[in-house]
């Protein structure tokens, strides 16, 4: 099954740019990680028919790399939301309140590691995203808030009409 | 460039500088950059533009200033001002220079002088809030490449082990393993395929040294791999770095470019015999991709699982061949050794553990941010002094090492803080994140936090931590909720010692340790949580009581 059918009915360049990046490693399996970085770049998650296709060109079982996939926190074997919170539970995070803001967005929106059912938005925690002088840290869609209130926070919901 | 164009370039580039009427910079590690350097930045390039100063004034961006509970920081070199919370709005005031502009910003002036700069003593973080990061010429004004080129003209492989083992620089990952000895053990190794592999995949939670050493001072870990790779053999350099640190990333990917079209690194090295090549590998998010063999694993695009030891990495490593494999800080160490001397490093700090320590420091601190300070510096001048001590409540206990750490009560705050003494009181050195705690912080709840933390990140590979870890954070879920019960705690300590013993890996071996020195110190807490369903520091919520009471 071609990597395409992840998103039916989007035609795109993207199949092509990820056979660019397994040619550059030289279909080595030892380059996995790497593929999957890319694919998960293009594609936004890793469908199970683009790992299969992944581990026919690198020539690996595919039980193989489901199996890295699924290891890393780092790879999303389901789709993302329009928008992401990620909050840091990280140890500085955590004793400053980082937990009321999970508790906070799973109330208004999912809960943490899921995806509101209209596909807007995803929440999900880190462990430590290194801003510990922000503490606590929320990332939303790529941008670090720092020292983030549950106030602050449902007025990000707002802003994106979440709420 | 050959080393003489490099020391050319060097002089070239410090007349530059000393010829601008000011150079203004800006903080952009990423604490600062999430509090909105880049605009500040931004406004202060249109603003020279618009006063017309461009050549007299330049505003340049930083790694790391170290408070980044202040961000974003700017510092303006021409009168040393530094001034936190900056904006936008302040670019005009900073880049006139005069001083009735300037009284927007008095209230928000650092003082430079102030314990927490004057304490410090900053070899590794030297560069850090001094060069742009994103310039090589930059880099090389303060001195850059320079030890890589005395490496290759002056030294032989073997001189510049010996001088590393002078130094007595041990491995800042948090093991504290001799660096020299690990050098000396792949360099003896015959085999003509080596590697250099510097360990960036920092996973401590509340640890970002070697983020801002990374975002701060990238040319400078590069140097350390290459001087590396030059004394044990090798060709071929990876960095595994995490992939949550896209800024990081980035700034290398930027730096390697550099040195290459430089011939800083790539085939002929300052034009002489040396080859050396520098690749990333992005880490995808498992703490246990720090433990070595792990992290090999990784490289090899495999699961992140850790394997049986011996063979270590010296005579075994990536893809069978012999490996040597260093943190981001210890790599960050090797170039001032190799300029100023082995010698002059082991002049530094107690009589096991010499240089510095970078600690990041966070929870309930004034200051906030990231410190250097010489080995055998003690936590009450950490805390105190430079940290600007605990706000409003009591200090309570700090926590060291992260997951495989463990905490340090009130009373050993005079204690020096270095490797040896560290584990005599039941914690370790780590990677050097320090965590404080206050009075209102339950020490059951953050045992129970980091093994939490130890369970999610199992790599599932041995029954004893795959288990034990699940085990012991039910119990400890148990106790902060209210639903324990004195067996329970003898299961905690029989686990704790079982996984202490049994497990394959430093992750299982030391996932107890935050348990069991909490339970050392604060022994009054895991009773009043277990006897009396009661939480002294009132963190906890025990629901399992409150059902009781109603039922």
């Amino acid at each position: 099954m071609p990597a395409s059918s992840a998103v039916p009915g989007v035609k795109d360049n993207r199949e092509k740019l990820l056979e660019r990046a397994m040619s550059r490693h030289q279909y080595s399996g030892d380059a996995l990680i790497e593929v999957l970085h890319t694919a998960q770049e293009l594609f936004g998650f890793l469908s199970r028919p683009l790992l299969k296709t992944i581990a026919h060109k690198l020539r690996l079982p595919p039980s193989r790399v489901l199996g890295v996939a699924t290891f890393y926190h780092f790879f999303s074997l389901k789709p993302k939301g329009e928008h992401t919170f990620v909050v840091c539970i990280g140890t500085a995070c955590y004793v400053a309140g980082g937990l009321s803001l999970i508790e906070n967005l799973e109330r208004h929106c999912a809960k943490a590691g899921q995806t509101t059912p209209d596909g807007k938005v995803s929440v999900e925690t880190a462990r430590c995203i290194g801003s510990c002088g922000l503490a606590p840290a929320v990332i939303c869609d790529g941008g670090v808030l720092a020292r983030v209130t549950p106030q602050a926070l449902e007025t990000e919901l707002s802003k994106i009409g979440a709420q | 460039m050959t080393a003489e164009e490099l020391s050319e370039k060097q002089a070239e580039e410090v007349a530059r500088q000393k010829g601008l009427q000011n150079r203004i910079l800006c903080c952009t590690a990423a604490g600062c950059v999430s509090c909105g350097a880049d605009g500040v930045r931004r406004a202060l390039e249109a603003e020279i533009e618009s006063q017309g100063s461009g050549g007299r004034v330049e505003a340049c961006g930083t790694g790391c200033m170290g408070m980044c509970g202040r961000g974003p920081l700017v510092l303006s070199s021409a009168d040393r001002q530094l001034y936190g919370n900056a904006t936008a709005a302040d670019a005009h005031a900073l880049v006139s220079g005069d001083a009735k502009d300037r009284q927007s910003l008095a209230g928000r002036s650092i003082d430079l002088n102030a314990p927490f700069f004057s304490r410090q003593l900053k070899i590794v973080l030297a560069n850090s809030g001094r060069v742009d990061p994103e310039k090589l010429a930059d880099y090389i004004a303060a001195g850059g490449y320079q030890s890589l080129a005395k490496a290759l003209e002056e030294m032989t492989p073997r001189a510049v082990v010996e001088e590393v083992k002078k130094s007595g620089l041990r491995g800042r990952g948090g093991a504290g393993y001799p660096t020299g000895l690990k050098w000396e053990l792949v360099a003896k190794q015959v085999l003509p395929t080596k590697y250099v592999v510097c360990n960036a995949d920092e996973g401590d939670p509340g640890a970002f040294m070697d983020r801002s050493v990374l975002e701060g001072d990238p040319h400078r870990v590069l140097e350390g791999m290459a001087i590396a790779g030059y004394a044990v053999g090798a060709q071929l350099g990876y960095i595994y770095v995490r992939g949550e640190y896209g800024l990081a990333i980035q700034r290398l990917q930027t730096a390697i470019k550099q040195a290459e079209r430089e011939h800083l690194l790539g085939a002929r090295i300052l034009e002489q015999g040396f080859q050396f090549r520098i690749d990333l590998r992005i880490g995808a998010g498992a703490f246990v991709c720090g433990e070595e063999t792990a992290l090999i694993a990784s490289i090899e695009g495999k699961r992140g699982q850790p394997r049986q030891r011996p063979p270590y990495p010296p005579a075994s490593g990536l893809w069978g061949a012999p490996t040597l494999i260093n943190n981001v800080e210890t790599f960050a160490n090797i170039p001032p050794i190799i300029e100023r001397g082995g010698d002059w490093f082991a002049g530094i700090g107690t009589a096991r553990s010499k240089g510095t320590k970078v600690f990041a420091l966070a929870g309930k601190i004034a200051n906030t941010g990231l410190i250097e300070v010489p080995m055998g510096a003690t936590l009450r001048e950490i805390l105190f002094d430079i940290g600007g001590g605990i706000p409003q409540r009591k200090f309570k206990a700090a926590q060291t090492g992260g997951p495989s750490g463990g905490c340090i009560p009130e009373q050993f705050l005079d204690l020096p803080v270095d490797y040896e003494s560290l584990a005599q009181i039941g914690s370790i050195m780590g990677s050097g994140g320090l965590i404080v705690m206050d009075d209102s912080s339950c020490m059951v709840d953050v045992a129970r936090f980091f093994m939490e933390f130890c369970m999610d990140e199992s790599c599932g590979k041995c029954i004893p931590c795959r288990a034990g870890t699940v085990q012991m954070h039910d119990i400890l879920q148990r106790m902060t909720t209210g639903a324990a019960s004195e067996e329970d705690l003898d299961t905690l300590k029989a686990l704790a010692a079982l996984l202490r013993e049994t497990s394959l890996c430093g992750l299982g071996q030391t996932a107890p340790n935050p348990v069991m020195s909490t339970l050392k110190y604060f022994p009054e807490e895991y009773e009043a949580h277990i006897r009396d369903k009661h939480c002294p520091a009132g963190h906890c919520r025990m629901p399992a009581v409150s059902r009781e009471a109603t039922a």
